[in-house]
């Protein structure tokens, strides 16, 4: 029988909002990279501002010209979907969001040497592993 | 007196109209591979001639963002004339060892792939000078990804309008659907930019795009 092809096991960090809610942008992206600059994934609860993600993709290219070994990042962001929600609770879920920031969703960064692919799909989520 | 007020008021409407209308930048967004250089060749071929920048097969060919200014484009007896800005594609990793896959030295590779993270980071900070973007997506590739999502969220909070083209339609794996169902709030324009397919239909969306830069 042919053995399953297994990997050697990786970390998570569950990095809660109240964590960084009170953080600068660069503050809250440094933190995020150096998680994953220790080789672990990061489980955000909630997400970034559009222009913090963009500032993170900046950031993890910048890491790559200067930390050995690290070849950037997988990130994923997961969210709720509200297109089946009525208008009342669409409303209601969009104030909440804009009054203590998107805490329903959650993000997934993964270093790019242990995380090869987040594959992300309307109805599911997968992530696959470097072997 | 009241015949100079209007003749000037009428002056300025028509210099903002005709000031919105000339030489609006356009940038080509997009992860790597999309063909996004393809497309600013097919348009730069049509209009002027000439070529904005090469394409390969091997990821991130374009890592420096490339213009073509003045770009006269006439449709249905309209005339607009665009900036095209050619940006290098975002990604999130860039590993040397991908680029020895299709038979690069690593030397080679490893300035291709320095050369690429500082134009990822040269497309992002260009964003802001763009009036509208097209979004260009590889029609046969899954649609769901956060760099897409991430391009599509920044243009929407510095309010840039954006069209979204699903590109490589001549493929058998091609989705045009898959692309509109991920982005239902967004004009979607599937085209071939290799082979000159559906072209017509895009430059409609260009100049509906351009109506609201």
């Amino acid at each position: 029988m042919r053995k399953p092809k297994t990997i050697n096991g990786f970390s998570l960090r569950f990095i809660p909002f109240a964590e960084i809610e009170a953080l600068s942008s660069g503050d809250r992206i440094k933190k995020i990279l150096d998680v994953a600059l220790e080789n672990r994934i990061v489980i955000l609860q909630g997400r970034l501002k559009a222009e913090e993600e963009s500032r993170l993709i900046e950031d993890t290219m910048v890491m790559i010209g200067r930390v050995k070994g690290f070849k950037g990042i997988e990130l994923s962001v997961l969210q709720p979907n509200s297109n089946n929600l009525s208008i009342v609770s669409k409303l209601k879920h969009n104030l909440a969001n804009a009054l203590v920031s998107s805490h329903d969703a959650l993000t997934i960064i993964g270093p790019a040497s242990i995380v090869r692919e987040i594959r992300k799909d309307p109805k599911k989520v997968e992530i696959f592993m470097k072997r | 007196m009241v015949i100079k007020i209007m003749r000037d008021f009428a002056k300025r409407i028509f210099s903002s109209i005709f000031k919105r209308r000339s030489n609006i930048s356009i940038g080509f967004y997009g992860p790597p591979n999309a063909g996004k250089t393809s497309l600013a060749n097919r348009i730069c071929k049509d209009w002027t001639g000439e070529e904005i920048g090469t394409v390969s097969k091997i990821p991130h060919e374009t890592r420096n963002v490339q213009f073509k200014e003045k770009v006269e484009i006439s449709y249905k007896g309209k005339k607009i004339t665009f900036k095209l800005v050619d940006t290098p594609g975002i990604a999130t990793k860039i590993d040397y060892e991908d680029f020895l896959k299709y038979g690069m030295g690593k030397k080679e590779s490893q300035q291709r792939a320095k050369e690429a993270t500082q134009g990822v980071i040269e497309s992002i900070q260009w964003l802001d000078d763009m009036n509208a973007v097209i979004v260009v997506l590889d029609s046969t590739q899954n649609p769901y990804s956060q760099v897409n999502i991430t391009i599509i969220g920044n243009l929407v909070a510095r309010k840039i309008p954006v069209l979204v083209v699903a590109n490589k339609i001549d493929m058998k794996k091609a989705d045009i659907k898959r692309v509109e169902s991920a982005f239902p709030e967004y004009d979607v324009v599937g085209i071939s930019a290799k082979y000159g397919k559906n072209m017509d239909e895009f430059y409609e969306s260009l100049f509906k795009l351009a109506r609201k830069a």
